[in-house]
C-alpha cells in the first residue's frame, strides 16, 4: 500500500462572504469519490486507538475499510451498530479531540478526517432513502419513560428500543431534539437532518410525546407508576448572567433566548415565522466558547456590520473548538480579548447602547489550570453596542430537581450520578447529558445515554438496584 | 388541544374552553400555559382562568393586542391548536388569610377569577375590586361576585361603579383598615405598579402576578427575566407571583416594550392577510 497522502481530503464549503448572507450549512460534504479517497488514507490500525477515543465506541476502522471498498451500505449499518445518530455526530462532534486526536496518521500529518467520513456516510444513507433499521430484541413487556428529546434521551431511547422495552419520550418544547434543535445553528446542523434522526427514532417503535413538561404535567413519582424505569435527560437549563449593571436592559439577551429565537423560533425569517428578534448592527458576544461563537455567527448573518467575541481570556484559553473559532474569524467577527464588561449603559427608553469593559492581563494558573484573568486597574472603557448576547454557560434545568427532592443533587444542581450505570440516588432513576454533566458536548451526552440504556436493561430484567 | 367552545365575553376578548385531559388534571390557581396557534407561530403564555377535571377543558380568556392573540381569535370552535404545554408557572399560594383585597383590571379580571375562588375557598373574606377604562371592559363581574363579600367597580369614565381607578377605593379601605392578610392583583402593569406602591406604606403583604414576554416557560431561555429586589429571577419558574414591593416595575415596562416595532409590522401583514382572504 502506498503511503498516505499527509493531507486530509478537503470538504467544500460555503465561501465565507456568500455564507453570512443566509443560514444554510457551511461545509458541503464529501462526494463519493473524496469520501473513498479520504476513506483509503486509513491506515487500518490493529490497536485501533481511535475506537478507545470515541465516546459511544464506534468501530470506526470498520467503518472506514467499507467506505474504502465502496460498501457505503454496510457502512452505514455497521456505524448504526454503535450510534443511532451519525449525521448529528459528524457534525457536531469534536472530532479533534477524541477520536481523530489519537489516529496514528495525526503523528506526522493531519488525521483521517473520521468526522467527515461519519457525516458522509450518514447522508449518503438519507439520500438513497434506505433507512436500515437495526433488528429489535424481543420485546420484554417493560416499560420505560425518557425525559427530554435532545441527544441524551434520543439516544437513551433508541438503544432502550433496540434493547426491546418499549420506550415513551417526553420532550418539554414543541419540538424534539432539545439543544439541536433550540442551540445549535442551522448553518451547523440543518434541522432537517435533526428531524431525520428523531423519525428514526420513532421509527424504532419510540413513543414521542412533546410539550410534556415533566416535573409540572406529571412528576417523577407518577412516572414510576406507569413505567418501570426512568431516564432524565433534561439538560443544561437557567441561563447565566453576570450579574452587572443593566443586565436587563432591552436588547440584552441569554444565548440562549438569542439562539432559541432564531433556530427554535426562526426569528430570522420574520415576519414569516411571528416570533421576533433584535437585529443589531453593532453585537456584543461574550463568551469563548462553542455557544459564543454560534451567537457571533448568527448575528452576522441576521445583519450585523460589527460582531464582536467578548473574552476575559486570551484565544488560548478559548474553550470553542478551533474550527469554530476559525469559522466565526473568516465571517469577520471581531475577538476583543482579555476583555471583560462591568455594566452597561442604556438610551432613555431602556435599550442598551454601551457596553463598559475593562482590560485584563493573565495572572498565575487557577484550578482549571488556566492562567487566571486579573482586571488592570483603570484600564476601562466603553463599545457603542445594540445587542448583547450572554453566552457564559447554564445551571442544569431545575424543574425536575424542584419536584423530586429524593434525587441527590451536586452543589450546581446537577444530578449526581453513578459514572458506569447513571444512577440516580431514587431507585429506578437514570440521567445523563447536561443535567448530570453540567454543559458538555452532544457527543458525550449521547455517552451517557448509552451507558444508561444498557444499565436500564440490566436493572430491568435482574431487578436489583 | 381542541377548541371545544368560544365566547367573546367582551370587546377584543375571546374565551376559549379547550381539551387539556392531563393539564386539568394538574392546573392548579396562578399557573399557565404557553400555546402555539400554528407551526410558525410564537410561543405565547396565557393564565388558566378555570378548569375541569371531569370534561378535561382548561379555560382561557385573552385580549387581542397583538398579532398572536390576534391570529389566536381567528380560530374557531373545533379547531385545534399547534401546541399547547402547561401547567407551568409556580401556583398562587392558598392559604386563610383573614380579610383580603383582590384586584383585577381590563384581562386581567379573567386572571384573578381562580385566585378568587380558591382565596374563598380557603375560609378568606374577599373584597374584589374591578378596573376598566368602561363598562363593557369590566368582565366577569357576576363570577368575581360569586366569589366575593364585597364587589367594587371602578371605571375611568364613570360608565359603571366609581369613576376613576382602583387605587382609590383601595386606599380607602386601607384607611380605614390596615387587617388585611393579603392583596393582589393582576392586571396592566400601570396598574400593579400603582397598587403596590399605595400598599407599601401600609406594609402590606402584595402579590402581584406578571405576565412578562416567554418563550420556553420552563426556565431555558432567560426572556422573562425580572429584577426582584435586586436580584434577577424567571418569571416562567421563579413566578409569575411576586411580591410587588419588590418588582421594579420600570424596568418591567420597557422590558415589555421590546417588541412593539415588530408587532407593527407583524400586525400590518396580518392586516393584509385579512383582506387577501376576504377578497
Amino acid at each position: 500500500m502506498a503511503k498516505p497522502d499527509p493531507k486530509q481530503t478537503p470538504m467544500r464549503q460555503q465561501k465565507p462572504k456568500d455564507r453570512i448572507k443566509n443560514f444554510k450549512e457551511v461545509p458541503l460534504g464529501y462526494s463519493e469519490q473524496e469520501a473513498v479517497l479520504e476513506a483509503r488514507r486509513c491506515l487500518q490500525c490493529k490497536h485501533r486507538p481511535c475506537v478507545s477515543g470515541c465516546p459511544v465506541e464506534i468501530d470506526i476502522p470498520g467503518f472506514i475499510g467499507l467506505i474504502a471498498k465502496g460498501d457505503f451500505k454496510t457502512a452505514i449499518k455497521k456505524m448504526k451498530e454503535k450510534n443511532a445518530l451519525p449525521a448529528i455526530c459528524g457534525r457536531v462532534c469534536p472530532q479533534e479531540d477524541q477520536c481523530q486526536k489519537v489516529c496514528v496518521l495525526a503523528k506526522n500529518g493531519e488525521p483521517v478526517g473520521i468526522g467527515n467520513l461519519e457525516r458522509f456516510i450518514a447522508d449518503w444513507e438519507a439520500q438513497s432513502d434506505l433507512i436500515n433499521t437495526p433488528s429489535l430484541n424481543t420485546p420484554s413487556g417493560k416499560k420505560v419513560a425518557v425525559v427530554g428529546g435532545g441527544p441524551a434521551g434520543l439516544t437513551a431511547a433508541g438503544e432502550l428500543a433496540r434493547l426491546g422495552h418499549r420506550v415513551t419520550i417526553l420532550e418539554a418544547l414543541h419540538k424534539m431534539g432539545g439543544v439541536l434543535a433550540y442551540g445549535i445553528p442551522e448553518f451547523r446542523l440543518p434541522k432537517k437532518i435533526v428531524e431525520r434522526e428523531v423519525k428514526y427514532i420513532g421509527s424504532l417503535g419510540v413513543d414521542i410525546q412533546t410539550s410534556f413538561v415533566v416535573g409540572k404535567l406529571k412528576t417523577i413519582d407518577e412516572l414510576l407508576a406507569e413505567f418501570d424505569a426512568v431516564f432524565v435527560g433534561t439538560g443544561a437549563g437557567l441561563p447565566w448572567f453576570m450579574g452587572i449593571e443593566g443586565e436587563n436592559y432591552n436588547g440584552v439577551y441569554s444565548a440562549n433566548e438569542y439562539l432559541t429565537r432564531v433556530n427554535l423560533m426562526k426569528a430570522y425569517d420574520f415576519p414569516n415565522y411571528h416570533t421576533p428578534i433584535a437585529r443589531g448592527k453593532k453585537v456584543f458576544v461574550i463568551g469563548g466558547g462553542n455557544v459564543a461563537m454560534d451567537s457571533v455567527r448568527t448575528a452576522l448573518r441576521l445583519g450585523a456590520e460589527k460582531a464582536m467575541i467578548i473574552y476575559r481570556r486570551s484565544k488560548l484559553e478559548m474553550p470553542a473548538r478551533i474550527e469554530e473559532i476559525k469559522r466565526a474569524e473568516e465571517e469577520g467577527a471581531i475577538f476583543e480579548l482579555l476583555t471583560l464588561p462591568v455594566r452597561y449603559i442604556a438610551d432613555e427608553k431602556g435599550w442598551v447602547k454601551q457596553a463598559e469593559c475593562i482590560r485584563m492581563e493573565l495572572g498565575e494558573k487557577d484550578s482549571s489550570g488556566r492562567r487566571r484573568p486579573v482586571p488592570v486597574e483603570g484600564s476601562n472603557f466603553t463599545i457603542d453596542v445594540d445587542v448583547v448576547v450572554v453566552a457564559i454557560g447554564n445551571s442544569p434545568n431545575p424543574l425536575i430537581p424542584q419536584t423530586a427532592k429524593d434525587i441527590n443533587l451536586g452543589k450546581k444542581g446537577n444530578i449526581i450520578v453513578d459514572d458506569k450505570t447513571q444512577k440516580t440516588s431514587k431507585k429506578g432513576v437514570f440521567a445523563g447529558g447536561d443535567i448530570v454533566s453540567g454543559a458538555d458536548t452532544v457527543i458525550s451526552a449521547m455517552g451517557a445515554g448509552k451507558r444508561a440504556a444498557w444499565a436500564i436493561d440490566e436493572y430491568l430484567k435482574t431487578g436489583q438496584w | 388541544m381542541k377548541i371545544l367552545s368560544k365566547e367573546k365575553p367582551g370587546k377584543d376578548l375571546t374565551k376559549f374552553v379547550i381539551e387539556a385531559p392531563l393539564i386539568a388534571q394538574k392546573a392548579l390557581p396562578g399557573q399557565f400555559i404557553v400555546l402555539m396557534v400554528n407551526k410558525e407561530g410564537e410561543r405565547v403564555p396565557l393564565t388558566i382562568v378555570d378548569t375541569d377535571k371531569e370534561k378535561g377543558t382548561i379555560t382561557i380568556i385573552f385580549q387581542e393586542v397583538g398579532y398572536t392573540t390576534k391570529l389566536l381569535a381567528r380560530l374557531n370552535q373545533g379547531d385545534s391548536l399547534f401546541s399547547l404545554t402547561g401547567p407551568l408557572g409556580k401556583p398562587t399560594e392558598i392559604k386563610n388569610y383573614g380579610k383580603v383585597i383582590i384586584l383585577g383590571g381590563g384581562v386581567g379580571i379573567a386572571e384573578l377569577l381562580p385566585v378568587a375562588r380558591a382565596l374563598k375557598q380557603a375560609g378568606c373574606a374577599v373584597t374584589s375590586i374591578l378596573g376598566g377604562r368602561r363598562a363593557d371592559l369590566v368582565i366577569l363581574q357576576k363570577e368575581i361576585k360569586e366569589f366575593s363579600d364585597k364587589l367594587i367597580i371602578t371605571t375611568d369614565d364613570g360608565s359603571l361603579g366609581e369613576k376613576g381607578l382602583v387605587t382609590a377605593p383601595l386606599k380607602r379601605l386601607l384607611d380605614e383598615s390596615r387587617y388585611y392578610g393579603l392583596v393582589f392583583c393582576v392586571g396592566p402593569v400601570p396598574m400593579m405598579r400603582a397598587v403596590s406602591e399605595l400598599t407599601k406604606p401600609y406594609n402590606i403583604n402584595t402579590i402581584v402576578c406578571l405576565n412578562s414576554i416567554m418563550i420556553d416557560g420552563t426556565g431555558m431561555c432567560g426572556c422573562c427575566r425580572v429584577s426582584i429586589g435586586g436580584k434577577t429571577m424567571f418569571t416562567c419558574v421563579d413566578g409569575p407571583d411576586f411580591n410587588g414591593h419588590e418588582v421594579d416595575f420600570k424596568e418591567l415596562m420597557n422590558r415589555q416594550s421590546r417588541f412593539i416595532e415588530h408587532e407593527k409590522e407583524a400586525e400590518c401583514r396580518l392586516h393584509c392577510r385579512i383582506r387577501d382572504t376576504e377578497k
